[in-house]
């Protein structure tokens, strides 16, 4: 099945509009400029810091466009504002396009992106939510972002908060039981303030995941634990506002969104290329890679 | 002797004196609740217990993000299970991450009995103790329970508190107050000392009061904060008695002994002896029992002491 095929699964209905105070006005062709600035970013970041992860950052741009400039309400300017909708980060090594995101709302300077995985730089080669501004877990070693994430919507339960928890996954992640400790508890404690998200690129670091350790049938997995499941394009921004939406309307159970990325989406040398999971673009790639995302 | 009374049930009753005076305070257990004694906690405020069930890395990273949205949690399993099972866990989302996460396991040490090796937590204080920003603590009877567990509770950070299986003897009256990273010194002496944690102090008295019989005059310090160690009291007892016995129900690496010899060696070095289990698994048995094999006794303290005294 060709991605483009990955159509929502239920038509949307918007029940609550409430956007991100700052971006909701954006238009969807403002949101793929800034998806595109997002990609620059990660290509000139990884390659002046000389290692970290493009691919995986680049396969979950529009994911995390979509939230930051539309979805989430969040304040750049006060970035432990208590009713924050959260964005957890469980695959941390996607921290460029995090850091990226970040930047780009205005919780620190742009410039600052060029300092990624320098000594004292806040920017860590993993996110650490200790020093850098609008990061809400420290991440790196996998599978523990969801569990993170259960802990963070039951105190919004608790205080009758009414803000929403959204967790990146790698697919690849899913390989931990971890995920599915946590798959099982969030269907249990009824979480329905809680989307996680896959970014299902189909890729790990020894290849595709069919070949490392099969996930299939993936969606059967999360519906049998107790989730709704949501199937999307994972590059489209329409698709995926659509998904969100629609995960607001559903109750008493937590949604998974399966997003149908591509590795190392907007270069056409680093698509699918599972050497640029952990390698970055010499000086020459990373100048082909700019031309190609102008 | 001494009224015997169980730490985890002093555990279990403070927890719900705190939940009272404190909403945020929320509690975790893994299928474990009986023994633990989070039960208590569950019965009176049950939509802020959460079980989740025999899943002990999925428990504590969920108390992780609890902490880090302003919740006060107590994660609560066998000593064997947090931190061993889980200590990638342990040393990402809560040391790593510096949140408010309280450990708080029972289960401690060879004295769990019967069970046997699978279950007897002998590795843990060195495991938690080596991760940056932990607090330690061994509390040595249920009113040092109570105590530090309040403390605990009223205090921002990672805190990790083994508690034991069986009853232990009181070795404090109800007016005692837990110092936080305070030594306590519980008899005087000037022959040499002997430090010990939960389960060894009142052994630690016992074998005290038996020494002064053949005229050595042996001073007890309980440290039941492990870490950060009370240096001070340790510089003060190598340099006014010369000599120095640990005793703790726990493997000898890595536990209260190798801690205080790092400080001992750079502060003030003394000879040392180290009542402890030796680099093995013990078997199934009665709790006394495996004290005795394992040669962790009053007897055994006596015969350190004895032997450090002669290396002065
Ligand atoms: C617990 C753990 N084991 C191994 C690694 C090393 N590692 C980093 S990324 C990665 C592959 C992740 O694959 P996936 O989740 O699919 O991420 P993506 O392909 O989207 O980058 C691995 C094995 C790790 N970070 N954590």
């Amino acid at each position: 099945m060709s991605l483009s095929e990955w159509g929502n699964s239920s038509k949307t209905t918007s029940a609550d509009n409430t956007r991100a105070e700052v971006f909701s006005s954006l238009s969807v062709k403002e949101m793929e400029a800034i998806a595109k600035r997002l990609r620059r970013h990660i290509i000139t970041m990884t390659g002046k810091a000389g290692s970290g992860h493009p691919g995986g950052s680049l396969s979950a741009v529009e994911i995390v466009t979509a939230l930051y400039f539309m979805v989430l309400r969040h304040k750049p300017s006060d970035p432990q504002w208590a009713d924050r909708d959260r964005f957890i980060l469980s695959k941390g090594h996607a921290a460029p396009l995090l850091y990226a995101t970040l930047a780009e709302c205005g919780y620190f300077p742009v410039d600052e992106l060029a300092t990624l995985r320098q000594l004292d730089s806040r920017l860590q080669g993993h996110t650490d939510r200790v020093v850098t501004p609008g990061v809400e877990m420290s991440a790196g070693a996998l599978g523990q972002g969801l569990s993170f994430a259960i802990g963070v919507a039951l105190a919004g339960r608790l205080n009758s908060q009414n803000y929403r928890v959204y967790v990146l996954l790698g697919d690849g992640e899913c390989d931990e039981g971890q995920i599915w400790e946590a798959a099982m508890a969030a269907a249990h404690f009824k979480l329905d303030n809680l989307v996680a998200i896959v970014d299902n690129n189909g890729q790990q670091i020894d290849g595709w995941n069919r070949d490392v350790m099969s996930l299939d049938p993936f969606s059967d997995k999360w519906q049998a634990f107790g989730w709704h499941v949501i199937e999307v394009n994972g590059h489209e921004l329409t698709r995926l506002i659509e998904a969100f939406d629609q995960a607001k309307l559903v109750k008493g159970k937590p949604t998974v969104i399966i997003a149908h990325t591509i590795k190392g989406k907007g270069v056409s040398f680093m698509e699918n290329n599972p050497d640029f999971h952990g390698k970055v673009p010499n000086a020459e790639e990373v100048e082909i890679a700019l031309k190609e995302l102008e | 002797m001494p009224q015997e009374v169980s730490l985890r049930e002093a555990y279990g009753k403070t927890l719900v004196e705190l939940g009272k005076a404190n909403p945020d305070i929320v509690v975790l257990d893994a299928d474990l609740s009986r023994s633990t004694m989070t039960r208590f906690f569950a019965r009176e405020f049950p939509n802020r217990f959460f079980d989740c069930g025999i899943a002990e890395q999925n428990m504590v990273v969920i108390a992780a993000g609890l902490a880090a949205s302003g919740k006060i949690p107590f994660a609560s399993t066998f000593a064997v299970f947090v931190p061993g099972r889980c200590f990638d866990q342990i040393r990402m989302s809560i040391a790593y991450s510096q949140l408010n996460v309280k450990l708080v396991t029972t289960h401690g040490g060879i004295s769990v009995g019967e069970d046997g090796a699978s279950h007897h937590s002998v590795e843990d204080l060195s495991l938690i103790g080596s991760l940056p920003g932990f607090t330690v603590i061994v509390p040595a009877d249920a009113i040092e329970t109570a105590q530090a567990v309040k403390v605990v509770a009223a205090t921002n950070g990672p805190f990790y508190i083994r508690l034991c299986r069986p009853k232990l003897p009181l070795v404090y009256n109800e007016d005692y107050r837990f110092n936080l990273g305070k030594a306590v010194t519980m008899r005087q002496g000037m022959d040499a000392t002997v430090i010990a944690i939960g389960i060894m102090v009142s052994a630690a008295l016992e074998a005290a009061d038996n020494l002064r019989r053949h005229g050595i005059d042996c001073r007890v310090l309980n440290m039941p904060t492990l870490k950060p160690i009370d240096e001070a009291a340790i510089i003060k007892a190598a340099s006014e008695t010369g000599a120095i016995v640990t005793a703790e129900d726990h493997l000898e690496h890595g536990g209260l002994g190798s801690i205080i010899a790092q400080v001992v060696a750079r502060h003030h070095p003394v000879p040392m002896e180290f009542v402890a289990i030796k680099d093995t698994y013990a078997k199934s048995g009665k709790a006394t029992e495996l004290l005795q094999k394992y040669g962790l006794t009053a007897k055994d303290i006596e015969q350190a002491v004895h032997r450090v005294i002669k290396k002065k």
